[in-house]
């Protein structure tokens, strides 16, 4: 399946890119199990990943909990813990 | 009912926000303005700036359901966000919430509900400058629990921290 993966904030920095198009094998079902595969993926994915519990995730612009499914999302966004206001 | 998003890096004018939702009208009662500001230290360490990162088109989207929200919790007349992102030096604003209503309550809850939403939902991240570097600001506890006395029944696939 092929989408667009965003990063924010140190999350961004760690892999050292804002966004990229991958595609994923079909042993990927859930936001979780995207976060492992792409910390498999290299040193700097397994260095933003490494904590993965305070990752968060958005699908097309929807927050999202890691059992959320992936498929036919258009767009996920991996980042830390927000700041705003 | 007047809603009104909006992110932009430069600086806002406050008074000419309550005035869009106020002026030539007698029905508003009450008016309720928060306005963020960057303070000049952080943890007792002085800071030069703060820069806001931002995820276009969620964090609009997300705003905007928040303001549905309170729309839909009290009787509004009016709402107006605004959030600055980029580079902002002490002093300077970086939020600000407008609401409107006949009576000051409703007024006061839906301000502080979006406030508490923004703190934890919006897709927004501060990065401090100081003279030793620049150092991603760490969520607090404090906002969570903030935002969490508003919790409503969970609603679609929305995840509710």
């Amino acid at each position: 399946m092929s989408m667009k993966l965003r990063y924010f904030a140190w999350v961004r920095e760690r892999i050292g890119k804002p966004e990229e198009l991958i595609e994923t094998p079909s042993s990927v079902g859930t936001v979780g199990e995207l976060m492992a595969w792409l910390a498999s993926r290299g040193e700097e994915y397994a260095h933003a990943f490494e904590n993965p519990n305070v990752i968060r995730a958005a699908i097309d612009h929807h927050h999202v909990r890691p059992d959320a499914a992936i498929k036919g999302a258009g767009e996920i966004a991996f980042f830390p813990p927000m700041t705003g206001g | 009912m007047k809603a009104t998003v909006r992110l932009q890096r430069e600086p806002f004018d406050a008074a000419a926000e309550v005035a869009k939702l106020t002026r030539g009208r007698t029905d508003v009662g009450a008016v309720v303005t928060f306005t963020g500001i960057c303070r000049g230290s952080e943890h007792d360490e002085p800071i030069a700036a703060l820069t806001l990162e931002h995820y276009p088109g969620m964090a609009e989207a997300e705003i905007e359901r928040h303001v549905a929200e309170a729309v839909g919790r009290w009787p509004l007349l009016g709402v107006t966000v605004v959030h600055r992102h980029g580079r902002i030096v002490p002093g300077e604003d970086i939020v600000l919430v407008v609401t409107t209503s006949t009576h000051r309550d409703a007024a006061f809850a839906a301000a502080e509900f979006l406030m508490d939403y923004l703190k934890t939902r919006a897709p927004f991240w501060k990065q401090v400058e100081t003279t030793s570097g620049k150092t991603w600001v760490d969520a607090k506890t404090a906002d969570d629990d903030a935002a969490a006395r508003w919790k409503a029944p969970r609603r679609g696939r929305e995840a509710v921290e």
